[in-house]
């Protein structure tokens, strides 16, 4: 065919589907040479460093698996693997029931929900760093809401003792992101088909059995993806627990990213630092894809039936 | 965080503006243009009143200087701590280095990264014998000189309320059994009896340095400078310890003081509205009190001391610990013109008499010789000359043992101290952590 086919197709042909293809491909380059530079190689320069020995302004000598040696045996890095994972799971715990429900409620399209929905979307706008020192001040022991205004149940050593230290922690994450998330479930819960609830209530299903027969259900790629943020992202929670308790009381409340800038920067051992950060990428690549699995091959239909 | 967030911008706006700025030709590594060609940099603390000082002498040396101006900008203490390490590694130093001396300056000099200014000291001999000659102590690493020792001299003493000790019927401690009494007595009260900024951490790092001393005498800790090895097991050290921690079980300490930052200045507010009795931190709080307190210090409610001796313990009870100076040092990777404008504000600006009555009037002790005039026409003699005895009078004037070691054997002291104040870890196994860390 090829051989009969005019002159001028065959030469259109591979330019044009060449072209196509190839502008496709093109667009994918900025954003994969930002990767590049921004992604990879700090991560191949944090694993050259992990085999050196450098205080972060001398000369960087080579020194084989000391950094590697130094960080497994230490005994806190266990804890600060603890602490991540404590502070990751309860503030899962903490934040996906709440997200889920606002975000059912603010998913209807009244006008005092939207209003409702602007409202809470307003810790989101705040940096980290400021709500911490909202909160520090709020919670400090002496000058805090507590003692001025007499309130006895909130004059505790808030920030002081180790157990409440990372439940202020957790709170203080989930004041701050549980909007986010809300907002993820709203645009979930309404991308349901009204025709399911419909259904539903023909069939006599109350709003309760509504919600953990179809909406729970609806939401599932929604709440993979919302827990994926969370998990992943609560990896790298480091401005807010710095300002807020700098890894204290004692190192309570020191979570792997905290542990790897204390190294780092304040003792000057970059290469244990840059340990702790290929932990951090390994333990955060580990737990991206373990969520992924949960979620299923994701190619089952979630509309059966509807 | 900050720090990586302004690296990442360097580096975004590096790739790009490389080119630019190679066509301008104007400024060395990590120099803000501006001014003339010999125009420096200079970064130095924020916190009132020496802030202002800082930036009234550079004010004034620019004005003197029209064509080689100094640029400075203020940072907070525990962010400075780690900003100025990252910026000296990444070759983004400011000209003046602000600095403690000691084993911070110690880690600069081994990377090649201050100049060496024994020569010009030689040069000038006029600057270098107008000041403490203790000051040097900090700034010589190897039998060199590679910083200007600046500022005060700011030993660490107790301070107390003098009201809330009238009211309560208590005399200031002059021994450590009288603490001990106190600690009862004001808890008894309602009062806290040492106020505490112990996230910080060097807060609680200054009781250790005073029970090392009073306890065990300065030669225990020079054994840990010295890098001996099981320095922290010697004699005296286990003593220490343990009366640090009978203080800790006591209550000795106000409520919540590990999540109090002295950066805040938060543990002096608690003394100057009376919430705690005494506080035990540097001379500098002096100033900070008489700004912030109202009329605490003004109305002669502020008392002070030097920490009591130990019955029994070997140190001299006028040994003392603290800051013996801040120190200034020069970036090697600075142009030479900007060395050039570093060096002249060293000679002409730093500690020039309006700087030295700056200080004098903000309640402190310049490290300078022969000021005891100055400071006895002040409206703060009693302290400064205070503070000027017990400076000159020490026997031994230790540095803080933060500055004195380096940053990666501080970082393990600081950490290890925190645990032993939240009581996660009791004398042995601070002993036995910290002996873990000699030589580092």
């Amino acid at each position: 065919m090829t051989t009969v086919a005019p002159p001028p197709l065959r030469v259109d042909r591979p330019t044009s589907s060449g072209g196509r293809s190839g502008g496709v491909a093109w667009m994918a380059v900025p954003a994969l040479i930002m990767f590049l530079i921004f992604g990879v190689v700090p991560l191949v320069g944090v694993l050259a460093l992990s085999f050196a020995q450098w205080d972060g302004i001398g000369e960087i000598k080579p020194a084989g698996l000391d950094a590697w040696q130094s960080v497994l045996s230490d005994p806190g890095l266990p804890h600060a693997l603890w602490v991540t994972f404590l502070i990751m799971a309860l503030s899962w715990l903490f934040q996906t029931p709440l997200s889920l429900l606002i975000g059912v409620f603010l998913a209807g399209h009244e006008r005092y929900r939207e209003w409702l929905a602007v409202l809470y979307f307003i810790p989101l706008l705040l940096s980290s760093a400021a709500l911490a020192i909202t909160f520090k001040a709020l919670l400090d022991p002496n000058f805090g809401l507590g003692s001025g205004l007499g309130i006895e149940f909130l004059n505790q050593d808030w920030l002081g003792e180790s157990k409440l230290a990372v439940g202020v922690v957790v709170f203080v994450v989930s004041w701050q992101f549980i909007p986010f998330h809300s907002l993820i479930y709203q645009g979930g819960v309404r991308q349901i088909p009204r025709a399911m609830y419909e259904a539903a209530q023909i069939d006599g299903a109350g709003r309760m059995r509504q919600f953990f027969s179809i909406t729970l259900p609806q939401l599932k790629y929604t709440i993979i993806t919302s827990s994926t943020l969370m998990v992943v992202g609560s990896l790298t929670f480091f401005d807010l627990i710095f300002v807020l308790t700098a890894g204290g009381p004692g190192d309570a409340t020191r979570a792997l990213a905290l542990d790897m800038y204390q190294r780092g920067f304040m003792a000057g051992l970059m290469g244990p630092a840059s340990v702790i950060a290929v932990i951090l990428v390994l333990v955060g690549l580990g737990l991206a894809l373990g969520l992924r699995r949960l979620g299923g091959r994701g190619d089952e239909s979630q509309l059966e039936g509807a | 965080m900050e720090l990586s967030r302004r690296n990442f911008l360097n580096l975004a706006a590096g790739a790009g503006a490389a080119s630019a700025l190679a066509a301008c030709g104007s400024s060395g590594p990590g120099t803000s243009s501006g001014g003339g060609s010999g125009s420096a940099t200079y970064w130095y603390l924020t916190g009132q009143p020496g802030e202002g000082i800082r930036k009234n002498t550079v004010d004034r040396f620019n004005k003197a200087n029209p064509d080689s101006k100094i640029t400075g900008t203020a940072y907070q203490n525990d962010a400075y701590k780690t900003k100025i390490k990252t910026a000296i590694g990444a070759g983004q130093a400011p000209t003046v280095i602000w600095g403690w001396g000691g084993g911070g300056l110690k880690s600069y000099v081994e990377a090649g990264q201050v100049e060496d200014l024994t020569d010009w000291f030689g040069q000038n001999a006029a600057i270098k014998d107008r000041l403490f000659p203790s000051s040097f102590g900090p700034a010589t690493i190897n039998g060199k000189i590679y910083a200007m020792p600046a500022e005060t001299v700011a030993p660490i003493v107790l301070f107390y309320n003098k009201e809330v000790f009238e009211k309560n019927g208590a005399q200031p401690p002059q021994s450590w059994g009288d603490i001990m009494n106190l600690v009862t007595l004001f808890n008894g009260k309602g009062i806290a009896p040492f106020s505490l900024g112990g996230q910080s951490r060097w807060t609680n790092m200054m009781w250790m340095e005073f029970l090392f001393d009073r306890i065990g005498g300065p030669e225990l800790f020079q054994g840990v400078f010295e890098g001996k090895p099981n320095a922290w097991s010697a004699p005296g050290a286990k003593e220490a310890l343990t009366e640090l921690r009978k203080l800790i079980d006591a209550n000795g300490f106000v409520k919540g003081f590990s999540s109090i930052t002295a950066d805040s200045n938060a543990d002096q507010a608690l003394l100057y509205r009376g919430k705690a009795a005494m506080m035990l931190h540097g001379t500098w709080t002096y100033g900070s009190m008489a700004n912030d307190g109202g009329k605490f210090v003004k109305d002669g409610k502020l008392g002070w001391m030097n920490f009591p001796g130990v019955d029994g313990g070997k140190g001299d009870p006028t040994n003392t610990v603290g800051n013996p100076g801040q120190y200034y040092s020069i970036s090697s990777k600075a142009t030479a013109e900007q060395k050039e404008t570093a060096k002249k504000f060293f000679k002409d600006a730093v500690l020039s008499t309006e700087e030295v009555k700056e200080w004098v009037d903000s309640g402190a002790v310049p490290v300078v010789n022969g000021t005891e005039a100055t400071l006895g026409a002040s409206k703060d003699a009693e302290f400064l000359n205070f503070v000027y005895g017990i400076a000159s009078k020490a026997k031994t004037f230790g540095q803080s043992w933060d500055q004195a070691l380096s940053p990666t054997a501080a970082e393990a002291l600081l950490d290890n101290i925190a645990k032993f104040f939240q009581k996660s870890i009791g004398p042995d196994q601070f002993i036995a952590n910290m002996n873990g860390t000699i030589g580092k």
